[in-house]
């Protein structure tokens, strides 16, 4: 019996992927067709072509730049995000790390003019020992790391704004220009920018968070430390039973998912593509956004490279929507959508499954009766 | 015309990936009879009665109940048609009280709010009228196993069943509670229930059932009434070939102590008093030493204890000379001790895990499984999960890239086995090491224990089997509320006495 290519996981992950997406964008145009029923294909086409909507080739590569320069922060967060499932927690506090990789990198920036490196490594070590506090509280007092991950959230968030007050221009609530003010600081392009019309933004940053996710890959998939990891998320107690420190390991898969965060954070803000708003009174979504992206990536770190270019792809686009005929909101609103619907790959997945097992055992039955005195190799790889 | 009987499976076939679990399989479940249903791990009882349950669907075959074609599509079908089930692994909420549990789906309710009260009635009445105690207000993770499963058996007549089905159900219990449970359901089909009694246990089914049915490796080999049948055919009808029972043993020649535990005393999780009090013994090279006693005496803190798991709150423990008390699981291990854990779903493997993932669970960390960059030798692991598989046979759909969830208990059991066995340990702990296990693997498990001890290697038996006991060790330490009330000769002791000393009534000063 030859071996369906549904059935391989990778195939599987990306169809259910590719699904989520489809009814995203579906349901995201039925809700502009409520709104607004004459400009909703538009609308929803603009959400999709995101930087192709402009007709020049400079212009679509300038602004195909700045998408990708978005993407290596969400990438990150995906990652940090994904590290910390596999070993079976749910780190909802990426968003809090992620904050405090702004607050760091930036102030080593701007306050102190650091290498890119050294920010970038302070900023890896604020999220890290935020996950860390949450990595202890969870292995020594059982306190569940979701609690006290988004308590620590708006801590780190305020702590945030009042840190970054420090460095902000006299009268605007943002934080100085790090191009402007701390050009050592910026992260070196090495001539990337060129490719994209001279978008100053696109930095090596991008291909740092590719490699990134492969390295996440290689531990998980092909280390000692990654079977380590992986078994304690699946059973604590057989870990303990066969010997693993799974305390330590529960606080250094936290520590690393918060050092991921952050320097996705770093990574963004040492481009001087955004400056802070000290007044800043929400979470940032990064965080948030990698929940969505690590699963519309199926779980793979490659998946996730894909996928947090598409969520930062749309996010992007919905910024294109016609302002006239839908409210300002509306772009967020689409995009939540789409990203929204991404949380149902695994529910995808499940009833293909289902479908593949049934339509399977039909044509088995056929087969065993054509050949009844045949017995072939049933499962095969 | 009415037919005689409650519940029909007719033709089922049932395949999982590389596995045929259910080839074509019959099965007649006459009104107020006990039938059995025997067979080897792996024959496809449990799946065979999933299918009954609705958890699964056959790809071929129709279920008749009194006569008519029934499609149990879930659960809650098989529910409104009356058939309930004792699973092997029960499906009990850990949080809840075990009146919570019975309840659970269909509480009493007047205008929304629940009247526990009627429940607790009914309940106590079942619980008194079958004489299966249980303390409707304590949670299902504070009481034992025992207690679980009577809780799982109220939970069917709570509901009012008429087609019983016991998977496995005597494998957590003590000799006297299996003489209860046969008195039970006895009690039970006399009043027309029709019970399903799933068991490999060829005694219980002797003393016990009707009829037996017998499946092996998912094919139905035949039905016959016990009444005219012997042990001996029904084993042969399950296995293929003569079983022998008794487990052949040269005389043991102990040599030096290897583990020595003193005054060990370990903590209990459900009460505040000490679960092990004071307890010494000591586990000498080529000799099984075994702890009987019923579930809950402090066996398995005792265990803990001993393995790291849990720590002490006073004692000493040595093995082979070095004092380990304070040590952490991993340096006992490596030390030379291996423990076939009591449970193997919590401890014993990681399920999701591949087979041959969980076969290198102890070794994982050696040079031979991991370069000194921290990488994984893929290739030498599936070597010698290879190794391992052929060595014990263990068997599953897709050899060691198998996920260990999907095979059959005593596959899995195998797989720690081979696991703890293959780590030439200096002391082997085998907690209940055949529980839920056909005769078949149990035989294959005995003559393990009895290599191991023939090879120089100190093993320690857990065990509530009173057959174990009697036939696999050369001493016995009985042990009653957390203490070692007694040390027996099993060649010379009697299962009474035996059983005095198991339920407290008799009891030595003992310096093991």
């Amino acid at each position: 019996m030859k071996k369906s290519i549904l059935k391989n996981d990778g195939v599987q992950s990306l169809i259910a992927s590719l699904v989520c997406i489809v009814l995203g964008m579906l349901i995201g145009y039925i809700v502009l067709l409520f709104i607004n029923p004459t400009g909703a294909g538009e609308a929803i086409t603009t959400v999709i072509k995101n930087f192709l909507t402009y007709s020049k080739t400079t212009s679509k590569l300038k602004y195909f730049g700045n998408t990708l320069v978005k993407t290596a922060p969400l990438l990150m967060c995906s990652l940090a995000i994904l590290f910390a499932y596999k070993v079976g927690l749910f780190n909802i506090g990426a968003a809090g790390q992620y904050c405090a990789g702004v607050a760091l990198s930036l102030y080593a920036a701007l306050a102190w003019h650091w290498n890119w490196v050294l920010c970038l490594l302070f900023a890896v070590l604020g999220g890290a020992a935020l996950g860390a506090i949450v990595g202890l509280l969870k292995s020594y007092c059982n306190v569940n790391e979701v609690i006290s991950g988004i308590m620590l959230n708006w801590i780190t968030l305020y702590l945030t704004n009042m840190l970054l007050t420090r460095v902000k221009e006299g009268t605007s609530p943002y934080t100085l220009g790090v191009d402007k003010y701390a050009a050592s600081s910026l992260i070196p392009a090495l001539g990337l920018g060129k490719l994209f019309n001279n978008n100053k933004y696109v930095t090596i940053a991008i291909p740092l968070a590719v490699i990134i996710a492969v390295v996440v890959m290689v531990v998980l998939d092909k280390t000692k430390f990654g079977y380590e990891l992986k078994a304690t998320g699946n059973n604590k107690n057989a870990a303990k039973y066969c010997g693993m420190a799974e305390k330590r390991n529960i606080i250094l898969t936290l520590i690393i998912s918060g050092g991921l965060a952050a320097m996705g954070a770093a990574m963004l803000y040492l481009t001087g593509y955004e400056q802070w708003n000290c007044s800043t009174s929400s979470v940032p979504g990064m965080g948030f956004n990698g929940i969505a992206a690590a699963f519309l990536g199926g779980l793979h770190p490659v998946g996730t490279i894909l996928s947090s270019f598409f969520i930062q792809h749309i996010t992007a686009g919905g910024a294109y929507v016609d302002k006239t005929m839908y409210c300002a909101q509306i772009s967020d609103l689409i995009s939540a959508i789409i990203i929204y619907l991404c949380g149902f790959v695994l529910f995808m997945k499940y009833a293909m499954n289902r479908g593949i097992a049934r339509r399977e055992e039909k044509a088995a039955a056929k087969v065993k009766e054509r050949e009844a005195a045949d017995d072939g190799k049933g499962g095969d790889q | 015309m009415e037919t005689p009987y409650a519940i029909e499976m007719l033709n089922i076939t049932k395949k999982f990936p590389g596995i045929i679990a259910n080839d074509n399989i019959t099965l007649q479940l006459k009104r107020g009879e006990i039938h059995a249903l025997l067979g080897e791990n792996g024959a496809g009882k449990s799946t065979l009665m999933s299918v009954l349950f609705g958890l699964y669907q056959p790809e071929e075959g129709v279920i008749k109940k009194d006569g008519e074609v029934v499609n149990i599509k879930d659960p809650n079908d098989a529910n409104a048609l009356g058939i309930g089930m004792v699973h092997q692994h029960f499906k009990l909420v850990e949080c809840f009280t075990v009146l919570d549990n019975i309840i659970m789906g269909v509480e009493p309710t007047r205008h929304g709010f629940l009247q526990k009260d009627e429940a607790r009635k009914k309940v106590m009445a079942l619980s008194e009228r079958y004489g299966l105690h249980v303390d409707p207000d304590a949670l299902i993770e504070d009481i034992t196993v025992g207690m679980q499963q009577r809780t799982e058996i109220l939970k069917m007549l709570y509901r009012d069943n008429e087609i019983l089905i016991f998977d496995e159900p005597t494998a957590v219990l003590t000799p006297q509670e299996i003489d209860e449970l046969m008195e039970i359901m006895r009690n039970l089909a006399k009043e027309g229930k029709s019970i399903l009694f799933i068991s490999h246990k060829l005694a219980e089914i002797m003393a016990v059932a009707d009829r037996c049915s017998v499946l092996r490796k998912g094919k139905y080999i035949g039905t016959v009434e016990t009444a005219k049948t012997t042990m001996e055919e029904l084993s042969a009808m399950m296995v293929g070939r003569n079983v022998n029972f008794h487990v052949e043993k040269k005389p043991a020649t102990p040599g030096e102590v290897i583990l020595d535990v003193e005054h060990m005393t370990v903590a209990s999780k459900v009460h505040k008093n000490n679960a092990v009090k004071d307890v010494s013994l000591k586990v000498r090279r080529g000799e099984i030493v075994c702890i009987a006693g019923i579930d809950g005496n402090g066996q398995t803190e005792f265990v803990y204890g001993l393995t790291g798991l849990e720590p002490l709150v006073d004692g000493k423990i040595t093995l082979a000379g070095t004092d380990i008390t304070h040590l952490p699981i991993r340096k006992r291990n490596v030390m030379g001790m291996s423990h076939i854990p009591e449970d193997r779903h919590k401890h014993g493997l990681v399920l999701d895990y591949t087979l041959e993932d969980n076969l290198v669970l102890q070794r994982y960390f050696e040079p031979e499984f991991t370069s000194k960059a921290g990488f994984l030798r893929r290739d030498n692991i599936r070597k010698y999960a290879d190794k391992l598989i052929e060595q014990y046979d263990v068997r599953s759909g897709q050899g060691p890239i198998t996920i260990a969830r999907s095979m059959s208990g005593g596959n899995q059991q195998k797989a720690i086995i081979a696991r703890e066995i293959d780590k030439d340990p200096e002391l082997l702990v085998a907690v209940q090491p055949t529980r839920g296990l056909d005769v078949g693997a149990i035989e294959f498990i005995h003559k393990q224990l009895v290599a191991q001890r023939d090879a120089g290697k100190a093993v320690l038996l857990v065990s509530l089997e009173l057959d174990e006991v009697m036939d696999v060790p050369d001493r016995i330490l009985v042990m009653y509320e957390g203490e070692i009330v007694g040390e027996l000769d099993p060649k010379t002791t009697t299962q009474e006495e035996l059983g005095l000393y198991m339920a407290g009534a008799k009891r030595d000063e003992v310096t093991a």
